[in-house]
Formats: structure tokens, sequence, C-alpha cells
């Protein structure tokens, strides 16, 4: 099934440095310490993600999902592990700007019109006023928002601010892109049409895709590959190859190998043995 | 606009119908002046010392502005500085907790032996004091609601302190620094107009208010009084205009 997976180049301004993975997480484990003792969050974790592959991240809350992200963002250290970036440190790859990253709540700044939001990345690291405009032009139009440049955030609908949050995050062609839950908060016809224009623009740049979620077909429509995790300890339990091939569109949520995907999906979350069926399913317990 | 005519005529016509009923009742009641003298007569007396009302107004207004500025800048940077540097924080705490506590008018006396009965300073230092502790309170308020999403982008960024606080700590602090400076403008005013109560020049409403009632001129301090709110609707309304400035552009 390797021929359905996205072929396109990294189109990065920096080039894959000998096809190191997007992401290598290694016997990760992670301990929050509070009041009333300690909490494994994470709990001995692997995860291979390739660079230009889409990956999942699905379980119930408090499988450590969004906290697996998190370290891969360096937003948070592991308690033991090891976790590469494009073969780096975590820390030095947040350093070198080497990811994207999106989350549930859009995060724009109220007071920045979209245009300075999403050139804000561009601004912190100092690139001149012709180049953030021209990107800034270029990145609104691939999220179709164009004629909001100068609207503030507060006059957008919750979809469109997760827009302008999402061409934030790709503001410097990261080759990888950390997403938690962002189209978490939108009602479900919004997040199906954002769903299908992350796919798009996932193809077009060609970057790798960390993705938490909560939805089953959320995951099987956007994935080349779904990671199922399980809670206390969070941990992976299973994961799914989904691979529907590039053309996903609108007619796939009701194609036979979608349901099927999803059925995969489910019976891993739950632990049951998987029929077999077009997409398959991997036990790791 | 009908609802523009409503919202600006009905507290004007409550005020008149308030002055009238004033007037009424003081002339009917035959209130001895000392009491409360009428409207008209404390109009009478704001026109025939218009020049003198004008005057004591600017050099109490000029030390309130004074104090208010001086106060707030001095606030918005210790409340910056606080946010980011722990120790000094838990430092200033009490000594804030101290200046809210005391009652800074009671210092008047002392800062005008300091300073000398014919220097501006005392007041304007007063003023300051005052002023600095609502600004101090609501921007280290505001300077602490960064969002935790804020907070990680900006992290995800690499971004540097000083960044953090250009892009996103201090502008999501404006509104708080403004709600600050709407209780100081108020205040400046009250106690620029108080603080002259305790000697020194005698050159701005508070001390006119005080040696026109000693001098049995009651509708004269009245007058006087009358500029004192007058100036305080000045400044409140002032420190409004320039918020309203300054958040415009967020909402839109």
């Amino acid at each position: 099934m390797t021929q359905d997976r996205l072929t396109v180049p990294a189109t990065a301004t920096t080039p894959t440095s000998g096809g190191d993975p997007a992401v290598r997480v290694a016997g990760v484990d992670k301990v929050f310490t509070g009041r009333r003792g300690q909490v494994e969050a994470l709990h001995q974790v692997d995860l291979v993600v390739d660079p230009g592959e889409f990956v999942s991240l699905i379980g119930p809350s408090g499988c450590g999902k969004s906290t697996l992200l998190r370290l891969v963002a360096d937003l948070d250290s592991p308690t033991a592990g090891t976790i590469e970036v494009f073969g780096k440190s975590a820390r030095r790859a947040r350093l070198d700007q080497d990811y994207g990253i999106a989350f549930q709540s859009a995060g724009l700044l109220p007071w920045r019109s979209v245009a300075d939001n999403v050139e804000l990345p561009l601004r912190l690291h100092g690139a001149d006023g012709a180049t953030r405009r021209g990107r800034v032009a270029e990145l609104l139009e691939m999220v179709g928002l164009s004629e909001f440049a100068g609207s503030f955030p507060d006059q957008l609908s919750g979809g469109m601010q997760q827009r302008v949050a999402i061409a934030r995050s790709l503001a410097e062609n990261p080759r990888l892109l950390l997403m938690d839950e962002p189209f978490g908060a939108l009602d479900e016809m919004t997040r199906e049409r954002m769903q299908s224009e992350l796919v798009r623009i996932t193809s077009e740049t060609g970057a790798a895709v960390v993705f938490v979620t909560h939805s089953i077909p959320e995951a099987v429509f956007l994935s080349h590959r779904v990671v199922v995790m399980t809670p206390r300890p969070g941990r992976i339990t299973g994961e799914v190859d989904v691979r529907l091939g590039d053309q996903r569109d609108e007619d796939l949520r009701e194609d036979e190998r979608f349901f099927a995907a999803v059925t995969a999906v489910r019976e891993a979350l739950h632990g049951r043995p998987t029929p077999a069926s077009g997409a398959h399913g991997r036990d790791l317990r | 606009m009908r609802g523009t005519a409503v919202r600006v005529g009905a507290p004007l016509l409550l005020g008149v119908l308030a002055l009238a009923g004033w007037e009424v009742l003081v002339r009917g009641a035959a209130l001895p002046a000392y009491l409360l003298p009428p409207p008209t007569e404390i109009l009478g007396q704001i026109r025939a010392i218009w020049d003198g009302l004008v005057d004591a107004t600017r050099a109490t207004g000029t030390n309130a502005l004074v104090g208010l500025v001086v106060g707030a800048l001095l606030a918005v940077v210790t409340a910056a500085v606080a946010a980011r540097v722990t120790w000094l924080d838990q430092m200033v705490a009490p000594l804030v907790a101290a200046a809210a506590v005391v009652p800074i008018v009671a210092l008047a006396p002392v800062l005008s032996n300091m300073f000398g009965a014919t220097s501006e300073t005392p007041r304007r230092v007063i003023v300051a004091l005052v002023v600095f502790v609502p600004v101090f309170l609501n921007t280290l308020r505001g300077l602490r609601q960064v969002s935790p999403v804020h907070r990680d982008l900006m992290r995800s960024y690499a971004a540097t302190p000083w960044q953090v606080t250009r892009t996103v700590t201090l502008p999501g602090a404006v509104p708080f620094i403004f709600t600050g400076l709407n209780i100081a403008s108020s205040l400046a005013v009250i106690s620029a107009v108080v603080a002259e109560y305790f000697g020194g020049l005698q050159n701005g409403l508070g001390s006119r208010i005080a040696s026109a009632a000693a001098q049995s001129g009651y509708a004269r301090a009245w007058a006087y009084v009358a500029a004192s709110i007058a100036l305080g609707l000045l400044f409140y309304g002032f420190t409004l205009l320039l918020e309203r400035a300054a958040t415009r552009r967020h909402t839109g």
C-alpha cells in the first residue's frame, strides 16, 4: 500500500538531514508531581513519525496524547526517555523553529489584526517587512481569508480564527506541524470543511503532522496512520494504518474503506480483535 | 438619534431638576447661608470671581496632572519589573499594601515641612503616591493574566523575555492599566485639593475653599467646590477618551 503514501517532497527551506524521521520518541515516561502525589501521564512510549507522514494520536481524556505532543514541542520535558525531532533534541528543534504548532483554542492576539497575527512568528524571528507581507498574503490566500487581513480576531467566527491559527503555524514553512485538537471547539460542518482544507494544505506543503484528536472519523479522514492510546498510565496500545490515498474529498466520507478504517480504529480503542478488513490494525500490547 | 438624545438629555434633566429643587428648598425653608447657599448665589459667585477661579483651578490641576503622570508611569514600570522579578514583587508588595492603607493626606504636613511652604512639590508627591497604588495593583494583575496558550505559543517561538513582554504581556495588560488610571484620575484631583488644606501655598482650589469657609464666604467656598468637581470630571473624562483611543483598535 506504499503507493498511497504522500510522496510530496518536503518544501522546507532547509534540506532534510540524512533521512532522520520527523519525530522519534523512545522509551518516554512522563510523571507529574502534584499535591496528591504522582501521576504517571505517559509510560514507555515509543513513536516514529516519518517526514511527510500524517499521524493522529487518539484516545480518551487522560491518555496523555496532548502531553506527548507537548513533549515533542518541548513545552514540557520527559521524565525519562528521549525525544528527537529531525535527529535533534526537542529543545534544539524548538530553538531552530523546526515545527509549527496549533492548539485547541486559536490563541490569536486579540489586539492584532489577522495579518499581524499570521506574521507574528516571522516578525519575532526578524524577517524583513517585504518578506513578511509576501508570506502573509500567500498564507491568507491558502486558508481563504485574504479579504480579512485587516480584521481583528473578535470579528471572525471560531472556524475562521482557527484557520488564521493554522496559517500562522505554517508561516515559517515548518517540516513538522504539531496540532492539539485544533478543530475540537468547532461545529461538525465547519469541522469537516477544515479537515478537507488541512488535507489539501499538508499535501501542498509536504509537512509531517502529529495531530491530537478525540474524533475517530477525523483521525481516519486525515491520517496515514492512527496511533491509539489508553489512560492510567498513558501509553500507546495500538495503531491502524489508514492510507486512504491522496484524493481525499467529501465522497471518501461515505466510502466503504473509510467505514472499515473507522471500525478498525474503534476496535483498537476498545481493545477487541480487529476483523480482516481493508484497514489493518495492530495491537501493540 | 433618539438614543443619544435620551442618554445625554436624561441626566441633564435630572441635574436641572435637582438644582431647581435645591433652590426652592433653600429659599422656601429660608436656610441660613452657612448651612447651604442657593445655587443662583453660587452661580453669581462663580461669575464674580471667574478669573481667580480659573487661576486656582489651573494651579490645582497642574499639581494633579504632574502627580498623576509621574505616579502612573512609576507604577507601570514598577509593576512590569515586579511581574518579572519574583523577589522584587515580594519586596514591594507589603510596601504597596502599607501605602494603600496609610491616609496619604496625613503625610501632607510632614512633606510640607520637608520641602518648604513655598513649594508645589509636596502636593505633587502626595498625588503621585495616591495614584501609584491603584495603577500598580491593576497593572500587575493585568500582567499576570497571560493566557496559557499565549505562553505556550511564545515558548514554541523561542521568544526572548523582552519579546514576550512587548508582544503579549504588556498589550494584554492595557485594559487593566486603564482601569487603574480611571480610578487614579479622580483620586489625583481629590488628593491635590485635600493636600492644600494643610498649609503651604495659597494658590489652589483647596486653600481657597478653606479660606473662603473661614471667612464666612459660603457661596464663594461652594463656587470653588464646583470648580473642583469640574476639574475632577475633566480628568476622568480625559482618561476615558484616552482609553477609548487606545482600545479602539482591539475591538474594531
